[in-house]
């Protein structure tokens, strides 16, 4: 599934939408960076609550397919348009990390 | 490759926003240069982790990195505090970052152990209040096989 189709299926919020047409093949759940950067693979879907500039640094290292904010987390100032130069999906949900990873299950 | 392409960066210790923009630096490089993605990620991740930790512990420091036809190498020098007990700062788990850097995702422990992982070979050089030198190298066709088993032979 692409990114635009988790998106519109979830109706996730898009913060930054410059690669929609990037596939989720996994997903990864986790707050600490470098647990993120040692666990979660390419094309996966990371869901997390840190809203900081670093996750970009981190979603572009881990290549991950998007950044999904759970539990109704907005980016922090500035995160959104960054994300948006630097090719990064950051979407947004209410749902909390847990619920939210049970769906993308579903539908991988 | 006759002679080692070298990349130079120095690290802002005082923006953390902006850490780990050499390494982003570094993967995009590698990528030109037609490395394998796995390649690409093991060097580019232990190169962030050692980037994150001068900016939290030693305000800053240099990144210097050689590509030759064997492997990559990857040098990071601060003029930080040192590390007391090695062997200690390698567990997983344990961590001296302050507060203000683990609310940011930060300090869970995994930088230097991951650091290891991700490479083939890794030395630390510590001098107690004068710095610290972390060199990495990773081969190139002969990548090491992570936890996961993703790892595949260089192209």
């Amino acid at each position: 599934m692409t990114v635009l189709g988790l998106k519109e299926t979830l109706n996730l919020t898009a913060f930054a939408l410059p690669q929609g047409e990037r596939h989720v093949r996994g997903g990864y759940a986790g707050d600490l960076l470098s647990w993120v950067m040692g666990k979660a693979e390419a094309d996966d879907a990371w869901l997390t609550i840190m809203s900081n500039p670093n996750i970009l640094a981190v979603a572009t290292l881990t290549d991950v397919s998007c950044i999904i904010l759970c539990e109704g987390v907005v980016p922090d100032a500035g995160v959104a348009n960054l994300a948006a130069e630097k090719e990064i999906n950051l979407l947004g949900s209410e749902s909390s990390v847990f619920a939210l990873a049970a769906q993308i299950a579903r539908l991988l | 490759m006759a002679e080692a392409l070298r990349f130079h960066y120095e690290v802002d210790g005082d923006n953390f926003t902006s850490a780990g923009a050499a390494s982003v630096e570094v993967k995009r490089k590698l990528r030109q240069l037609g490395f394998d993605a796995e390649l690409i990620r093991r060097v580019s991740i232990a190169m962030y982790e050692g980037e994150i930790n001068m900016v939290v512990h030693a305000r800053g420091g240099s990144a210097d990195v050689y590509v030759d036809k064997d492997c990559v190498t990857i040098i990071l020098a601060d003029r930080g505090p040192g590390i007391p007990d090695i062997d200690l700062a390698m567990q997983e788990g344990y961590s001296t970052a302050p507060d203000n850097i683990r609310a940011l995702g930060f300090g869970a422990g995994m930088g230097l152990p991951n650091m290891k992982r991700y490479t083939d070979e890794m030395k630390i050089e510590t001098v107690l209040k004068q710095g610290t030198t972390v060199t990495m190298k990773v081969y190139i066709n002969h990548t090491k096989q992570t936890e996961k088993g993703t790892s595949e032979e260089g192209k």
